[in-house]
């Protein structure tokens, strides 16, 4: 997926690929792209930034606990995680603007945990801009190239590449001050870009913006990646952001690294509780309540030691099917609350005995209509679940039919 | 829900009510410029009226005396070092107490507001009593030809403890503000310490700073008390246009001291309609941030 997205990056993109090729490709790469495939494996290989053993403490708040992670270059990877995860210790201790009380940083194979801020060549994009307010957006976007001693005339043809990427070609002579936020935040990354930083790090940067504007600059801000190129690791607290936007995903939670991956790797098979209820919505049922089919043997089979009393399954809510009548499943007994339709979605919710809430969603059928009415008594058979085992903290993944199936081939009867 | 219903009642008043009685508010404004005229204008005027009594010659002559020409120049020389060594330090000062934490760092904060509270008199006691030619200090550095009180120096010194606080109090807040993300882009951008200060943390304090020096040198040109403690108030020698006016209207020339007042609140009405500028300014661009 990644690879494909490497080559198909440039065609793709029409409006994006008809504008001159930024210098940056050039600074970054003295070879010529030509035969994509070849290059960019190798590209994926490098590693950008390399975290080890990161650790830091506010007083007796740890914020961030002995985290390790690995951004592939060219890679746009998110670090998502709840507010007090550590997240933005995490990305401001790479930038140098933080030390952290133990752990190395790396920065495209050079250890930067000693290295001053200035010295580490990182693009830093804040939540809140931090455009210099008494500077043009010219003279912000050269400000860094200006730090360099770059001469004069090539500041001006980088600047105006820049702005030609952001889309301001006109603005070059306003203030901050005369622009939207989501034209602000444009700016800022095209200050962070122009001196040709190894990795970009951006904090939330879309989290000051209103919803729209919010979606159009994240949808950019991909398209921007695809073309630039430069390995970028982002903080969000919003997990569709993430999702939309990021090759890889880093969640966090107090402090640690919960799980790593590409986002629906993270969706469909979650390694912790944290990660399944953070990615999306999720059900939390009492396991032993599944009642057992007439086809195969019923959930004390279906991992390799018989689960708890207390284990929980939690199951997505697209995960579930509704039945009006039993089907041979395991199922849970189900009354119908209400049912809510949202566009191509109908949500259920629903309450199972004793009084257990429960939400399913279902594709909309405008011919055949939802087929059942609130105060229905229905049957729900999960798909796919994970069983939680809170004593043991273990987290299986159970795919209900290859269970089910398993148990049929070791001479279970129907 | 709350606000809604308050802003229902607020509506429900009646407009008259809330603006008054015109008869109530003619009064109002007819007292306030009385108030104003009989504490400022009048006074103003009379001291014109009095220093253009003979006309504008004497004015002229009198300033051209050389008593009057070097009590000025002492003033303005004074003004100029104490102004600019206080602004510099003034905004280390205010740098150091925002985005430093350090032992006693609340103390000096509040110790720094002092010269407020302090009469000019009592300060100008604490330099004469520790430069004195017969305290330890004072003694030391005059054996060394160097004198502090009852000379310059200790004039500069009084004048510098008085207006310590005008440009610090003006910026702590500025720079509380202000934050530290701008100084954080600067350097991610490869700009260090010293480049980041004069490229993005001057240029975003600038009016602060301008308002500060204002206050400052208003206050440097208009300082008595402590000045005249320290200085002795040698004529011709240590004598701040200040010290003049008092001598002169104590003694028998009282037209110097009209001419030297007249030009004295002439300056402070310049300087005062340049602070003005200088506060829309500030809000303004404070304004544009949010």
């Amino acid at each position: 997926m990644r690879a494909t997205r490497g080559v198909e990056a440039g065609p793709a993109h029409p409006r994006l690929a008809s504008r001159p090729s930024l210098a940056y490709h050039r600074v970054e790469r003295p070879a010529p792209r030509q035969g994509a495939a070849p290059g960019a494996g190798d590209e994926e290989k490098a590693v950008a930034i390399e975290v080890r053993g990161l650790s830091k403490k506010y007083g007796s708040f740890q914020a961030v606990d002995d985290v390790s992670f690995e951004v592939p270059a060219g890679q746009l990877v998110a670090l998502l995680g709840p507010s007090g995860s550590g997240k933005s210790t995490i990305l401001r201790t790479i930038a140098g603007l933080e030390t952290a009380d133990s752990g190395s940083v790396m920065l495209t194979g050079e250890d930067a945990t000693e290295l001053p801020v200035q010295q580490r060549g990182v693009g830093f994009v804040f939540q809140h801009y931090a455009l210099f307010r008494h500077m043009t957006v010219r003279e912000n976007i050269g400000f860094g190239l200006k730090i360099r001693k770059v001469p004069k005339a090539d500041i001006r043809r980088r600047v105006d590449e820049l702005l030609d990427l952001i889309q301001l070609g006109g603005y070059a002579g306003r203030y901050p001050s005369q622009l939207s936020g989501g034209q602000r935040q444009r700016v800022a990354l095209a200050r962070a870009l122009a001196p040709t930083p190894k990795v970009l790090l951006l904090d939330e940067p879309f989290g000051a913006l209103d919803a729209k504007v919010r979606d159009e600059l994240r949808t950019w801000l991909r398209r921007l990646h695809d073309e630039v190129h430069v390995t970028s690791l982002f903080v969000t607290h919003d997990q569709r952001e993430a999702f939309e936007v990021s090759d890889q995903i880093v969640v966090l939670a107090e402090g640690k690294v919960q799980q790593l991956g590409p986002p629906q790797a993270l969706y469909e098979r979650p390694a912790n509780p944290f990660v399944a209820g953070f990615l999306g919505a999720i059900n939390v049922l009492p396991l032993r309540s599944l009642r057992e089919g007439s086809i195969g043997r019923g959930p004390e089979t279906w991992l390799d030691r018989p689960p708890a009393e207390h284990a929980e399954a939690y199951v997505r809510p697209h995960d579930l099917d509704v039945f009006a009548e039993r089907d041979g499943k395991p199922y849970w007994p189900a009354r119908i609350e209400r049912i809510t339709p949202l566009g191509g979605l109908i949500r259920l919710d629903l309450k199972i005995d004793p009084d257990h809430p429960l939400q399913i969603e279902l594709p909309h059928n405008p011919s055949s209509g939802v087929g059942f009415s609130a105060g229905d008594e229905v049957y729900v058979s999960p798909r796919h679940l994970n069983v939680y085992d809170r004593a043991q903290g273990s987290f299986q993944p159970v795919d209900v039919h290859r269970a089910i199936g398993l148990s049929l081939q070791n001479g279970a009867g129907i | 829900m709350r606000a809604e219903s308050g802003e229902a009642a607020e509506a429900v008043v009646p407009l008259r009510r809330r603006e008054g009685s015109p008869w109530g508010r003619r009064l109002l404004i007819g007292a306030e410029l009385a108030w104003f005229a009989a504490l400022i204008l009048v006074p103003g005027l009379a001291l014109a009226r009095q220093a253009l009594a003979g006309g504008l010659r004497p004015l002229v002559e009198a300033l051209a005396e050389p008593a009057v020409q070097r009590s000025f120049a002492m003033s303005l020389g004074i003004t100029l070092v104490a102004t600019a060594v206080n602004t510099v330090f003034g905004v280390a000062m205010a740098l150091v107490l925002v985005r430093q934490r350090f032992f006693g760092r609340t103390l000096v904060d509040g110790v720094v507001d002092m010269p407020f509270a302090v009469s000019p008199i009592v300060a100008g006691l604490m330099l004469i009593v520790l430069y004195g030619p017969d305290s330890a200090v004072g003694g030391w550095l005059e054996a060394r030809g160097f004198q502090v009180a009852y000379a310059l120096p200790g004039m500069v010194l009084a004048t510098m403890f008085v207006t310590v606080p005008f440009v610090v109090r003006e910026l702590v807040p500025i720079l509380r503000e202000l934050g530290e993300e701008y100084e954080q882009a600067a350097h991610t951008l490869g700009a260090g310490r010293w480049r980041t200060f004069w490229s993005v943390t001057l240029p975003s304090i600038r009016w602060g700073v301008a308002y500060g020096v204002t206050l400052t040198v208003a206050r440097c040109l208009g300082e008595f008390g402590a000045v005249l403690v320290v200085s002795g108030n040698v004529m011709g020698r240590t004598q701040t246009a200040t010290l003049y006016i008092a001598e002169g209207i104590e003694s028998f020339h009282p037209e110097g001291a009209y001419a030297a007042s007249l030009v004295l609140a002439a300056t402070s009405f310049v300087l005062l309609v340049g602070m003005d500028l200088l506060r829309a300014r500030l809000e303004r661009s404070e304004e544009v941030e949010s």
